[in-house]
């Protein structure tokens, strides 16, 4: 097999497979940076518990449209990962509940409701495709979806770049100068998590959708020191799994959707070890500098 | 002139005021220690002037100020310093007011990033990451993010904990300093010799007010026995707090 059999004419030949590249590549781009903020921010399980959220809106979206509909199913995604994102934010500011204990509730309920109104009228394929994802399958529309959800976060978070971080840092700082702080948080939460989280469970589907976030925030911790190049390490980790994710899928015959995900773990297993921050350091210090 | 009144607040937890029936104001220009037992309700009374706990009663009158005036520092613990910034941005964050959300740092501004950062003895730190600063050090960036906000009150709690005697000292200077050029410094302290020292006025505090005025008249040994005394009083069947109703 020839290097450009290997790494080109998968997409060369397919359309679907270019699709599904396109897709990939445009959620990396909008996940990471979120992935890596959201992990500064100590609440890396937040997106998963998000991840979850929002199955009953996708699985009324399905009820609706009577069958897999990206459109419907990604707007009642929307709708319900919103919802818990609102809801969970006012429990923990009203009551004893930290904001990541309400997430957890919100989640399982959601979960368990998004799983009964699923077989309530679909069959098990269904169920698995609302799960795991559809990447291979994704049209022209859902491709534009995807590509304008990344295209919105990127713009988002220029824009409210900087009291984001500083929100992320150090949020009494932010409120004592009168800097809005939540409301940007919100914004984050809101627009960035759920819209991301939405492009992700058309492509990889509910449950892993998350991964694409959080893989390579943590992959990018291990490697970089300043905040500029963890963006941009996350970001290549994302975009390289997706790639190398579909051709593993593609020539071994596998799930898609696992296999981006799994090449995003490899990359982390990798960094585990020959990281900066990582294991092998240990074992094979350098020589330590004059001053 | 008062900088700040506070009016009879009182700040409850679980409906056990943590600091109760607190009035008095900090007089325009003044630099006033607060001190008092641990549990005396320190921290609660500077988190209530930050608005950043809600009051169960009373009110705070900020003058002609603002809250977003006052330079806030809040006790070390409450900051991740394993954040990937280095030492400038951190300390650019101080000129919030000026560059709000997006625009450019400009190069005065860098320029007093730069000068702040020699004030409290870190030139040349500003590209280092702020997790490879010690304790002391990380203070003394914080301290220069507030020369940045140029703040006309400025509230610290705890600012010398868990820092070395040198670093305390150098930001002790710095306190000194903000007291000359006529800002409001109100600062939460441990070190009673150190607010006899350096702090013309002190707020003694065991949850209400045992003494507010002069150092010297307040930090007498009766006032510091009291502090201590009410402090540790904590009754589960309290009764409920009756205003009095003046004749």
């Amino acid at each position: 097999m020839s290097l450009h059999e290997l790494l080109i004419s998968p997409f060369a030949d397919y359309g679907f497979m270019r699709r599904a590249l396109v897709a990939t590549l445009a959620l990396g781009l909008g996940a990471a940076p979120i992935g890596v903020l959201l992990m500064l921010r100590r609440m890396s399980l937040v997106g998963d518990a998000m991840s979850h959220a929002v199955l009953p809106g996708a699985a009324l979206g399905f009820m609706f449209a009577g069958g897999l509909s990206l459109l419907w199913m990604g707007l009642g995604a929307l709708i319900a990962g919103l919802l818990v994102a609102v809801l969970s934010g006012v429990i923990s500011r009203t009551t004893v509940l930290k904001e990541d204990a309400s997430f957890a509730s919100f989640y399982l309920v959601s979960l368990a409701l998004g799983v009964l109104l699923i077989s309530l009228r679909g069959s098990n394929i269904d169920l698995l495709h609302v799960l795991f994802g559809t990447i291979l399958a994704i049209d022209s529309q859902a491709l534009c979806l995807i590509a304008g959800i990344t295209s919105l976060t990127l713009l988002v978070l220029a824009v409210v770049y900087r009291p984001l971080v500083m929100e992320c840092f150090d949020p009494g700082f932010l409120r004592a100068v009168g800097g809005r702080g939540p409301w940007y948080h919100l914004l984050f939460l809101l627009l960035v998590v759920v819209l991301n989280l939405v492009a992700g469970f058309q492509t990889l589907g509910t449950l892993m959708a998350v991964g694409m976030m959080m893989l390579p925030a943590v992959i990018a911790q291990l490697w970089a020191r300043t905040l500029g190049s963890m963006l941009l390490i996350a970001t290549l980790s994302a975009v390289l799994s997706g790639y190398l994710g579909l051709l593993l899928s593609y020539h071994l015959n596998l799930a898609s959707g696992p296999c981006i995900i799994l090449t995003a773990a490899l990359l982390y297993g990798l960094s585990l070890l020959l990281a900066p921050a990582g294991a092998l350091r240990r074992f094979f210090p350098l020589p330590h500098l004059r001053n | 002139m008062s900088a700040l009144v506070l009016d009879d607040i009182t700040v409850a937890y679980q409906r056990h005021p943590a600091v109760h029936h607190i009035s008095g104001e900090f007089a325009s220009g003044s630099l006033t220690a607060i001190a008092g037992p641990n549990g005396a309700g320190k921290s609660t009374l500077l988190k209530a002037i930050m608005g950043e706990v809600p009051l169960a009663s009373g009110r705070i009158r900020y003058g002609q100020y603002q809250q977003r005036d006052i330079g806030y520092l809040p006790q070390a613990a409450a900051i991740d310093r394993q954040f990937p910034l280095t030492v400038a941005d951190t300390v650019i964050m101080g000129a919030w007011r000026t560059l709000g959300v997006h625009r450019a740092v400009t190069q005065d501004v860098a320029a007093q990033a730069r000068n702040a950062l020699q004030a409290v003895g870190l030139a040349g730190f500003e590209q280092r990451p702020i997790g490879s600063l010690s304790a002391g050090q990380f203070q003394r960036v914080l301290f220069a993010r507030l020369l940045l906000q140029d703040a006309p009150i400025v509230v610290l709690d705890e600012p010398f904990t868990a820092i070395d005697s040198r670093t305390t000292h150098d930001l002790l200077q710095v306190i000194l300093s903000w007291h000359q050029q006529g800002r409001t410094v109100i600062a939460v302290l441990h070190d009673f010799e150190q607010v006899r020292q350096h702090f013309p006025s002190t707020l003694l505090l065991a949850r209400e007010i045992i003494g507010w005025g002069d150092t010297s008249a307040v930090m007498s040994r009766d006032n510091l026995t009291r502090a201590k005394a009410m402090a540790e009083a904590w009754d589960e069947g309290a009764d409920v707090c009756q205003p009095e109703v003046s004749a």
